[in-house]
Parts: structure tokens; C-alpha cells; sequence
């Protein structure tokens, strides 16, 4: 990379805090705790996708490839977060309550006006008296809107060997 | 001998089924989800005895590829030796026992056991050198040293099996009817089917025989998967109307299947508006491609027919939306593992495999639109049996009496049912 390009991707970072985008990420994960679903989705930029790749499964991991767990575009996604509001979402009805921690946020750069950020995650979810844990991390490319961050892209890595016992991702990890 | 005579010498009353062919009843005991005593029975009548899948042939490409794999509750490798051979071991060191292969995959010329470094060529044989007088001369004479082999390893349209009974019937005749399946799918593309990207692996807290059931249900589709079908409807762009006629296949041998049209696309082959205007032509050149080969009935049940089947006692093959292969296997009464690929036809383009995954994703698996809510149902009755003392019995009877089965009866399952009974109770 040449120092050129270092310094304008230096410049757009920052723009945006370190503290921003953390206070982003916290809020993101508190509309989620508190089942505030329309809030979350409003998040998406139009077109946006949203990924999840099988447990364990690199970052480099391909959904046109790969057989994933989630594979989002912004018509599907808005489908998921239709479906998580339904009782007839069976899954998740009555609603688990689960509990999301974000840390070692990290942002990265910046690629083609996007900002690349990084999280860490650890979510509980617990319905029928247990109580499963899944751990990993985010990854993001976020856009500044009119003063707002937005999201283009999430995808979430699942840092576990496999999904067990968790069975399932009924939830927005 | 009339109707009602065949139907009383059929029927039985045991402390596993009631399967009353007169008054068209079967009743399943909940006991058979619950107790540790069944469980170890399972594992000795049926797991140690029957053919278990154990992977597809389009895993191992190549010459010394190998894969591990849980089959049966026992670690094993699934390999290819040097000249290309298929074989299965028992991934259990003969000296002290521990796995010769940990990872999931890879290709190796030989497997060594990390614990005191016994090695073995990919055939199996052992390939250490000792010094002189460690051990006896005649040592591994009785390939004690070797890796086992499984005791029965085949293949039918390229899906491979294993059987730790050496006594077992042939793979052939233990699939009967089933073979029509496998030979369904394999013939999908010009080239067969492979798997594709990765193996899920995850968890249900219910009693393994539940997923068996579960996945060739006709009859809860409509009232567990409700908010699958309303997102359907949007993504097809119209109603999401269920088959008027179906059908069910008793496959032999507790193998069955159901069999119907379906309001989703198929890669293979079945076009939907959302896919668009290019994809119409070719889904229509797979379709052609489908009648000149295999003709026109067979590219039809292929195409636009799509089925759910069972093969006993663990795997599922369900042909609908996308291709899933299922296999699992119970940690307890209460719990089960489960390992779940997709199959996807070799060579397809880019674009249709991407189709293919998202139509996968949409329904099946941990975070589809559909399997979650399974989970949640089968979790939900497994709950339930701990009121075994107060409700006694499951009911499978729907449609017992018709003449003809649709896929929302439970013949299917009714197939399933006899057939472990048969086992448990040693008429087999």
C-alpha cells in the first residue's frame, strides 16, 4: 500500500472515533438484547447482506461456495427480522432472552468509502432452562450517512469448533 | 383369506408399537425416547448392525485423500490409499488406543498415532520398524498392529457405507427400493452430484428417532414451517400452494420416502419467477438436458418432483428445495448429534451454485427459515415424554385405512416403526 493511500485511508478513519464506532457496535447489540428488531434492521443500508459461515469457518469463507448457516441479502434479512417478530416463529416464541457483550472492537481501515471494523462477541441465549453460549466475532463495513453510521455488510464468525450444543441460530447472534 | 384375515395376521401389540392394521391404529411407546435400556439395544440391534452412511465419493478426489467421521458413536477415517482404493479404519490405535488421525480432513501417504508413534501405511498396514527382540518375531503375523478395517465397507452410486456387523447382508439388498433413490440423485447432472463446502455440524436435546420422523412429516409442514411459507410467497412472487397429489414410497426395510410437487424453485430443475429471464433458459437447457438422458419420466420425478426419504434407521436424503444428506446419531435418549451436507450437481455454473446454497439456506439448517422450528418441536416433545406414566403412547395413524397414501399420512414413518421393531425384538 502505497503511503499515499495510508494517509487517505487514515484520514476517513478518522473521521470516525474509535469511540463512535464502539458506541455503535454497543448500541447495535442492545437493540438486539431488547428485541428492538425494526431499530436493527434500520441499521441495514438498502442492499446491505448479512452472513453467518458455519462454525469455525475462516474469515475468507465463500457463500457461493460454501454451505453457510446465514446468507442474508437485504430482501431475506428483512424476511428474518419479519419472521423473529412472528409467534409462529416457533424458535423463538415465547422469545429467549439473551445477553450480547461486545469487546476488543477494532477498527481496520477504510475500503471504498467503508469503514472496516472488527468485534468481538460473546452472546448468551437462554429459553427452556438452558442456557447456550456462543462466541466469535464480527465483522463489519459501515458507512457515515448524513452524520449516522450505517451498515453495508455484517458478517459474523462463529469461534467454536461446531454448533454443539447450541443446535441452532434462531437468533441474530 | 379376506381383507380383514390378512389385516389381523399383520397386526401386532408389543411394549414398543401397537400397529393394529383392522382398526387402523399404531401407537408408538414413548418409553422408546426415554430409556437408557432401549438406548443400549439401539446400539446393539440396530447401530451395530445395520449400514450407516459414511460419506460421498466426491469427498475424496484424489489418491491418500482422507476424512474422519463420527459413524455409529465410533471415530473413524474414510480414506484413499495410494493406488486410489476406498477404505474405512477404525480410527483407534492397535497399540493403546488412541485417534491416528485428528484432523477432519486432508491427504496422507500414512497416519501415525501422536501417542507413542506407531504409524501405518494408508492401506492400513502397520509401518513401523521395531529393534530387533522388542517384540516377538512373529508379531503382527495376526495383523494385530494394523489399523482394523471396518468390517464391511461398499458403495452404491457413489454414497459409501459402512456395517460393523461382518455378517451383514449385502448393502445391495439391505437398500432394496431405496437404490431408485440414490440413483435419482446421482443422476441430477451429467456428471453426478458432489458435495459441496463443508459438513454442519450440530445438536438437537430430543431422542434421535424424533429427526427421522421428522423429516419425511408431510403433515406438520403447513402448522410448524407456517412463516417459512408466508416468506415464500413473497419470494416466489405468488401463493405458495401445497401438491394436490403426492405420494409414498414403502422402500423396504423401514427405507420410505414421500414424493410431490412443491411451490419452490429447484436448480434441477424447476424455474421461479424470482430467479429472472436468463436463469428460465437455463433451467430450461438443464431440463433438456435431463429428457435426453435419463427420459422423460425419470427427468420429470428429477425436475419438478421433489422427495423426502429415509433410509434406515439414520439417514435422510431430502430432494427439495436444495439437496440435503443427514445423518445422525444419539448421545443419549435426550440428545442427538447431527451432521448435515448439501449435495449440489458437479460442474454447475457459479450462478446456480450460489442459487443452489441460498435455496438450501432458506429452509434448512441452524439458521434457515424452517429447521430452528424443528429443533424447536422435537426439543418440545422430548419435554413432554417425561409425562410417560400419564400419556403412554405416541399416535402415527393418519391414513392408515386409505388405499392410497398421501405425504401428509404417516405411512412413512409407520415403515420406519416395523422395521425397528422388528430389530428390537429380534423377528430380524
Amino acid at each position: 500500500m502505497s503511503s499515499v493511500t495510508q494517509d487517505i485511508i487514515s484520514s476517513q478513519v478518522q473521521s470516525l472515533s474509535q469511540a463512535e464506532i464502539e458506541a455503535f457496535l454497543f448500541e447495535e447489540a442492545a437493540m438486539l438484547d431488547e428485541w428492538r428488531l425494526d431499530d436493527w434492521f434500520a441499521l441495514f443500508l438498502e442492499g446491505a447482506i448479512y452472513e453467518v459461515p458455519q462454525a469455525g469457518a475462516s474469515d475468507e469463507a465463500s457463500s457461493s461456495r460454501n454451505l453457510f448457516y446465514i446468507s442474508d441479502n437485504y430482501f431475506r434479512l428483512r424476511h428474518r427480522v419479519e419472521r423473529l417478530k412472528k409467534p409462529g416463529n416457533h424458535s423463538e416464541w415465547p422469545r429467549s432472552v439473551c445477553s450480547r457483550l461486545i469487546g476488543n472492537v477494532r477498527v481496520l481501515g477504510a475500503e471504498g468509502g467503508n469503514y472496516i471494523a472488527k468485534s468481538k462477541f460473546i452472546t448468551h441465549r437462554s429459553k427452556n432452562d438452558i442456557t447456550d453460549m456462543f462466541c466469535g466475532h464480527h465483522m463489519y463495513k459501515l458507512k457515515l450517512i448524513d452524520g449516522h453510521i450505517r451498515i453495508a455488510e455484517k458478517r459474523t464468525q462463529i469461534d467454536m469448533n461446531t454448533l454443539r450444543p447450541q443446535g441452532r441460530i434462531s437468533i441474530v447472534v | 383369506m379376506s381383507v380383514a384375515e390378512k389385516a389381523r395376521q399383520k397386526s401386532r401389540a408389543s411394549p414398543y408399537i401397537v400397529d393394529d392394521r383392522e382398526r387402523g391404529l399404531f401407537r408408538v411407546a414413548r418409553t422408546t425416547f426415554i430409556d437408557e435400556e432401549i438406548l443400549a439395544q439401539e446400539r446393539d440391534k440396530i447401530f451395530n448392525r445395520c449400514w450407516l452412511y459414511l460419506g460421498h465419493k466426491s469427498e475424496l478426489p484424489n489418491p491418500n485423500d482422507f476424512l474422519t467421521r463420527n459413524v455409529g458413536g465410533k471415530e473413524v477415517i474414510f480414506n484413499r490409499d495410494r493406488k486410489g482404493v476406498f477404505r474405512a479404519f477404525m480410527n483407534t490405535c492397535p497399540h493403546r488406543g488412541a485417534m491416528v488421525e485428528r484432523q477432519a480432513r486432508g491427504n496422507a501417504l500414512a497416519f501415525r498415532c501422536f501417542y507413542h508413534g506407531w504409524a501405518f501405511n494408508n492401506n492400513g498396514n502397520f509401518a513401523t520398524r521395531m529393534q530387533a527382540g522388542t517384540y516377538p518375531e512373529d508379531f503382527n503375523s495376526d495383523g494385530c498392529a494394523n489399523l482394523r478395517s471396518v468390517p464391511k465397507l461398499a458403495e452404491y452410486a457413489g454414497f459409501y457405507f459402512l456395517n460393523y456387523d461382518a455378517g451383514a447382508v449385502s448393502l445391495d439388498s439391505y437398500l432394496a427400493d431405496a437404490r431408485s433413490i440414490l440413483d435419482l440423485l446421482s443422476q441430477h447432472g451429467p456428471e453426478g452430484v458432489e458435495v459441496i463446502g463443508g459438513e454442519q455440524k450440530y445438536s438437537i436435546r430430543a431422542n434421535w428417532k424424533l429427526l427421522m420422523e421428522n423429516s419425511y412429516d408431510g403433515y406438520h409442514a403447513v402448522d410448524t414451517h407456517g412463516t417459512y411459507f408466508e416468506y415464500l410467497a413473497d419470494a416466489i412472487g405468488g401463493p405458495a400452494e401445497m401438491p394436490t397429489e403426492t405420494f409414498v414410497w414403502d422402500l423396504k426395510n423401514g427405507h420410505a420416502a414421500i414424493e410431490g410437487n412443491a411451490p419452490w424453485g429447484r436448480p434441477v430443475a424447476k424455474w421461479i419467477p424470482a430467479w429472472g429471464e436468463q436463469a428460465k433458459t437455463e433451467v430450461e437447457d438443464i431440463k433438456r438436458e435431463l429428457v435426453a438422458r435419463v427420459g422423460e419420466e425419470q427427468a420429470n420425478r428429477i425436475a419438478v418432483l421433489g422427495r423426502n426419504t429415509g433410509i434406515f434407521p439414520n439417514l435422510v436424503l431430502n430432494d427439495i428445495m436444495a439437496v440435503t444428506v443427514r445423518t445422525f446419531y444419539p448421545l443419549s435418549p435426550g440428545n442427538m448429534n447431527i451432521s448435515a451436507w448439501a449435495l449440489g450437481v458437479t460442474g454447475e455454473s457459479e450462478a446456480f451454485r450460489k442459487r443452489r446454497l441460498d435455496n438450501f439456506l432458506e429452509f434448512l439448517g441452524p439458521g434457515g427459515f424452517a429447521t430452528p422450528d424443528d429443533v424447536e418441536a422435537l426439543e418440545s416433545a422430548q419435554r413432554g415424554y417425561a409425562a410417560v406414566d400419564e400419556v403412554a403412547w405416541n399416535d402415527i395413524s393418519r391414513g392408515m385405512l386409505k388405499s392410497k397414501f398421501d405425504a401428509t399420512d404417516e405411512e412413512q414413518m409407520r415403515c420406519f416403526w416395523r422395521e425397528w421393531a422388528d430389530r428390537m425384538e429380534d423377528q430380524k
